[in-house]
């Protein structure tokens, strides 16, 4: 066992992909907590499965799976869909779970019928494509982790330059405004940002499943402090170690799918960090509540008195 | 019955089934909670598939029906903690659910007839091929039958409960205080759209199912304020989606659900936009007249002034 696990850690193709599910897991960690903290945690996935009709559509116009035009493709069919969504929620009545859901569902109904169109007409290059659904980690190659890699500091570079506007943005948008900030450039900046995370995310992990990466790491961390600079930093850490665990775990086991197999992790923090955390965890509360009730009939017995 | 007849049916069938709890899920605000009860019912299929061995048992909806519920109640537990926001909760339940199914299928691929391709997907043009047989007797497809016994139990549930249902949706403070019960009524939703989430699922497939169910409600939300009519008008709107749909998809030979959600995405927008009451258009034509108005008064104020 031992050595097998030595033997995988050796092993050049493990450390390619833990790699980039790891930077991967930590950038989702980062953005997502901007995310979750104001609210829109689901977006991420209609925003997801939105991207599938782009890579399709992208595939179709080179005609070779070349990762950066379908991923721009993905880019472009996200942000589209993040416009309806926003249009619909915000102008009119349509509240704004029904405009995730509708655009999610119409969304990947474009994608899947653009991919089977394309299965239809064969050519040697488009095995694979449906990858995308599921994602497939063990495909990472070197380029992409590198095509991670750059657009990922750049992301975090952005977090970092406009770290005093998200924060005051994320936490009251109304004060934020009085302030002179622009809501309309901070809030598609960081859609914009969300968007570009999940298309990293999309060969890997699939679009099914990315948006546990954006949500799990911030709500984990957001439960061991109340400072936005630790939720960002420890957000960043339990979504890298999540990406390398799941990673090694699906190496490690037979037929263990690489995106599921980091979800559960992700979960497994989650959890922890909801039942554990010493000051507004599960079970710390229920001591504290216990230990309320007792004061308080302490001081009616001692009124009683 | 020709087989693009028979295929018709079953997408009208499982559109409205479908649409019919998605009305109240529309004027809920929950439907979301339904994006996650049609990826987790499939964790469901897998277990129930694991001890019944057969993928048309009964008790293999029955199982999978109450994962959904199953699902409603613990994002509820997780939303009642207060740790995390309401839609956090629904977006850790079901990856974590949905991974573990996954995860399943894979493994035991090799022993089990279930393609997660399929579960995802589904593929309507399969269905006319799935024959009901009773003494000997075809009876058409099981699809159809599975989905107008699922659509009549929806049915009977608005039939019977549509007071409950209503007077829940629009003021659960005062239903509650009338002595209905809004929790009761809200899990009784919920297994409605598990059993339909279930039984539309090889079909539609479990992500297209949520479009089924919001898209053409939320046209006729567009469209009325009366919920007599709303429910109508869903009735229509999954009619025209699916038979549209169906002939989309022959025509263009694609996939038929994917075609309709796609439909139902197109005709939904376009009520969005156009509608004469709640639509795009008139939105931005109402906070015209509310400016211009807002500049008379300022006006005659002004000149008040002088």
């Amino acid at each position: 066992m031992l050595n097998q696990i030595s033997l995988l850690l050796n092993d050049y193709t493990f450390q390619i992909v833990a790699l980039g599910t790891g930077f991967l897991g930590l950038l989702s960690g980062v953005v997502g907590t901007y995310a979750t903290l104001r609210k829109e945690s689901l977006l991420g996935d209609a925003l997801s499965h939105a991207a599938l009709p782009g890579i399709g559509i992208g595939f179709i116009l080179i005609q070779r799976k070349e990762l950066s035009v379908l991923l721009l493709g993905a880019l472009v069919s996200g942000l589209i869909a993040t416009v309806i969504i926003q249009t619909m929620s915000k102008k009119t009545v349509v509240k704004l779970d029904s405009a995730l859901s509708l655009i999610l569902s119409s969304f990947f109904g474009l994608g899947l019928v653009i991919l089977t169109s394309i299965q239809n007409n064969p050519n040697a290059q488009q095995a694979g494509l449906s990858n995308f659904i599921f994602g497939q980690a063990s495909a990472m190659l070197l380029s992409d982790v590198q095509l991670i890699g750059v657009v990922g500091l750049g992301l975090l570079a952005l977090v970092a330059l406009f770290w005093k506007e998200f924060k005051v943005f994320t936490f009251d948008p109304m004060f934020a405004q009085t302030l002179g900030f622009s809501g309309k450039i901070i809030e598609s900046l960081m859609s914009t940002m969300i968007v570009v995370t999940i298309i990293l995310g999309l060969e890997s992990v699939g679009v099914i499943l990315i948006s546990a990466l954006l949500i799990g790491p911030a709500v984990a961390a957001r439960q061991w402090t109340n400072r936005l600079s630790v939720v960002v930093l420890l957000a960043a850490i339990i979504g890298f170690v999540s990406g390398v665990t799941g990673t090694f775990i699906s190496s490690l086991g037979e037929r263990i799918p690489t995106g599921p197999a980091i979800v559960v992790v992700v979960s497994s923090f989650v959890f922890i960090s909801l039942f554990f955390s010493p000051k507004r965890g599960i079970i710390a509360g229920h001591y504290a509540n216990k230990k309320r009730q007792k004061v308080f009939m302490n001081q009616i017995q001692s009124l009683e008195e | 019955m020709s087989m693009i007849f028979e295929i018709t049916l079953v997408a009208v069938v499982v559109a409205v089934a479908c649409a019919l709890p998605g009305v109240f899920l529309v004027l809920r605000g929950t439907t979301m909670v339904s994006d996650a009860i049609t990826h987790t019912v499939l964790l469901g299929i897998v277990l129930a598939f694991f001890i019944t061995q057969d993928l048309n048992s009964p008790l293999l909806m029955i199982g999978a029906t109450l994962v959904g519920v199953a699902t409603v109640w613990a994002i509820e537990a997780l939303q009642q903690t207060k740790l995390l926001s309401n839609d956090a909760a629904i977006g850790i339940i079901f990856p974590l659910f949905f991974s573990i199914a996954i995860i399943l299928i894979t493994r035991y691929a090799g022993n089990v007839h279930l393609d997660v391709d399929a579960v995802l997907m589904g593929e309507l043009a399969f269905s006319p091929f799935r024959r009901l047989m009773f003494l000997g007797m075809d009876l058409g497809p099981r699809a159809l039958w599975t989905m107008l016994i699922i659509l009549f139990i929806n049915c009977l549930f608005i039939f019977l409960f549509y007071k409950e249902l209503k007077i829940t949706t629009f003021d659960a403070g005062f239903a509650a205080a009338l002595g209905f019960s809004p929790v009761l009524v809200h899990y009784g939703l919920m297994t409605i759209v598990s059993l339909t989430a279930v039984g539309a699922y090889d079909s539609v497939g479990s992500i297209l199912v949520v479009g089924f169910m919001v898209g053409p409600p939320l046209a006729a939300y567009l469209m009325t304020n009366k919920l007599h009519v709303m429910i109508a008008l869903t009735v229509l709107m999954a009619l025209v989606n699916s038979v549209i749909g169906v002939q989309l998809a022959f025509m263009l030979d694609t996939t038929i659900a994917g075609m309709i959600a796609v439909v139902t995405g197109v005709t939904t927008l376009t009520v969005f936009v156009f509608s004469p009451k709640k639509g795009l258009i008139k939105a931005f034509l109402n906070r015209r007249k509310e400016q211009k108005k807002m500049d008379q008064r300022l006006k005659t104020i002004e000149q008040a002034g002088r």
